[in-house]
């Protein structure tokens, strides 16, 4: 066992005991990704030296004495679409792979408010548009459970670090399951907050109406923490939400008696492995056996949702990504005509084929003679999705069901095939189109990869979503399975 | 919902993109079959659906007008592909 798997309490008492130093941590997550990372290559830039500074920081400040973060001494990995002062952030793109941020993203100040360590940056799909990890410019992570098999995407280093046990915990981004799918495929525990609960100053945009920040952890337990250290309001990003942060601590009781949980018949329907939806019947019992109950529900409008997501967040993506355009950072193209021809061939020339595949749709849908049909319409769908969910949260607690329709697919499987890509999110795709938070947390093996449950909550209710998760999870031993092919059953 | 490559071509100029032959058919090909994914909203009655853009309640955040030390020239130079005294270099602008 490394020191890496002890609980964050018992942790923190041996760093305060002297026998464990911050030191040790980061040598054992370092020495770690040394000894995996030929297999999953989860991170695009390695800092041993900014952590062993950290480390040596740290440590000197508990031979000092005094008060300690509420993440002191953990080895974090950062997805690399969250900007770190003097740390090279690349978004997996070919575009910003010399970019080196002048600043730091908030939830990059509040870690370094809550002493984490940063080891370095993981590897994603490029700008975040993709479930696979395929889409890196850096070539893609592997799954440690199989390594022929993709992380899920687009945080598939953030979970795949996690659950090769790299790093203590790591953080990654959420717009349409980026967050949760992975950690459901990699078999470890993936949170997306509630939009607007987590600052979002810093993280480069994809979809800004849909994108959430969040912590990819090994257990519910760090969830809770991490989620502590990182969320709040932020007068930086006028769509973070001016509501008062619960101790999310309170979490942790292992109580569900009384809970109602409603299960959507469409998250279990047509397009679900059977496999799948088995280990969800079977969490369900557990639920029951500790005192909540389930009724099926319906959310009428999600086999529109998928349509919807990718009409509206290819639009904001095409618009955001106009930044891009090789005058002030990032690539630019040699000898260009004239600047029009600069910003066309910088942007040509730094963007991979499913980032301009989006920019296209997004366009196409916000162009002229089309936006009503199709961008304006989607708004309208989405209003419908969102209500789906407000009505069913007027009887129901939580929403369970799976987090994604499969396990892990293979490297390759489906790259040529964006709409069935597509289509693996449509567990995930309406929480982000309804701002709603939910968790994946590990539920089982199938055929030797894991399944991931998804727990919805009401918006800014994570206190109850992560109750239920811990609850399961004491319940439960499927946490604390751990993945072969890096050297540990 | 069929995409020609003139389509793919007139969207590609609006989003300042270049391609390929082999890009403009298999985005042709791709696009139509996501676009045609999409007639799906279509069975929807949304006639009289409020659009949402955004799912908080949040509008128009708005802060003093008092001025604020911004980044010196010489950070926000440091990832410039080419700068000329603490300007951003890009070819002319005017003939």
């Amino acid at each position: 066992m490394s020191v890496l798997d002890l609980r964050l309490q018992e942790l923190h008492d041996r760093l305060s005991g002297g026998e464990l130093a911050v030191s040790d941590l980061v040598e054992a997550s370092l020495s770690r990704i040394k000894e995996t990372e030929p297999v999953v290559q989860a991170f695009i830039t390695l800092d041993e030296e900014g952590a062993r500074a950290q480390a040596a920081e740290l440590d000197k400040q508990l031979k000092e004495g005094g008060e300690r973060g509420l993440l002191f001494g953990l080895p974090a990995g950062i997805k690399d679409n969250i900007v770190t002062d003097g740390l090279k952030t690349t978004c997996a793109s070919r575009f910003l792979s010399n970019y080196i941020p002048i600043y730091n993203a908030t939830v990059m100040d509040k870690l370094r408010a809550a002493q984490s360590v940063t080891i370095g940056k993981l590897n994603m799909d490029e700008f975040a548009m993709g479930g696979s990890n395929e889409n890196s410019a850096m070539g893609p992570t592997r799954n440690p459970w199989d390594p022929e098999r993709v992380p899920g995407g687009s945080s598939g280093g953030s979970a795949a670090a996690v659950a090769a046990r790299q790093v203590y915990f790591a953080l990654g981004s959420d717009t349409g399951g980026s967050i949760r799918q992975p950690a459901a495929y990699c078999g470890v525990v993936g949170l997306k907050p509630t939009y607007g609960r987590v600052s979002r100053f810093g993280l480069v945009a994809f979809a800004s109406s849909l994108d959430q920040i969040g912590p990819i952890t090994k257990n519910v337990e760090d969830a809770v923490y991490v989620l502590q250290a990182i969320a709040g309001h932020d007068p930086m990003d006028s769509t973070s939400a001016d509501v008062e942060v619960p101790d999310y601590t309170a979490a942790l009781t292992g109580d569900v008696r009384g809970l109602r949980i409603g299960v959507p018949k469409e998250y279990l329907g047509e397009g679900i492995a059977p496999q799948v939806k088995d280990a969800v019947l079977a969490a369900l019992k557990v639920f029951e056996s500790l005192g909540a109950t389930w009724e099926e529900v319906s959310l009428p409008h999600t086999e529109y949702a998928v349509a919807a997501y990718y009409l509206l967040a290819s639009s904001e993506a095409s618009s955001n990504l106009a930044r891009f355009d090789g005058v002030r950072y990032g690539v630019r193209a040699e000898n260009p005509d004239n600047l029009i021809d600069l910003y066309v061939k910088s942007r040509s020339q730094g963007f991979g084929a499913e980032v301009k595949r989006r920019i296209m749709l997004g366009t196409y849908a916000l162009s002229s003679g089309y936006y009503d049909a199709y961008y304006l319409k989607a708004q309208k769908v989405r209003t419908l999705i969102k209500q789906d969910f407000d009505q069913v949260f007027e009887k129901f607690d939580v929403i369970i069901g799976p987090t994604a329709p499969t396990t892990a697919f293979k490297i390759g499987e489906q790259i040529h095939d964006p709409l069935t890509m597509y289509l693996n999110d449509i567990c995930t795709i309406p929480v982000n189109l309804a701002g709603l938070p939910a968790i994946s947390v590990p539920c089982g093996l199938a055929d030797g990869l894991p399944v991931g449950m998804q727990i919805i909550g009401k918006a800014f209710d994570e206190t109850t979503v992560l109750r239920a998760a811990y609850a399961y999870e004491q319940a439960t031993e499927h946490h604390k399975l751990r993945p072969a092919a890096v050297g540990g059953a | 919902m069929s995409i020609s490559i003139q389509d793919v071509e007139h969207v590609a100029k609006l989003a300042r993109l270049e391609l390929t032959e082999e890009e403009k058919a298999k985005y042709a090909e791709q696009l139509g079959a996501i676009l045609n994914y999409a007639q799906k909203l279509n069975e929807l009655d949304t006639e009289n659906v409020p659009p949402t853009s955004h799912v908080l309640p949040v509008a128009n955040v708005m802060r003093d007008d008092e001025p604020r030390p911004s980044w010196p020239i010489e950070k926000v130079m440091l990832n410039a592909p080419d700068e000329e005294d603490g300007q951003f270099r890009v070819p002319a602008v005017l003939e």
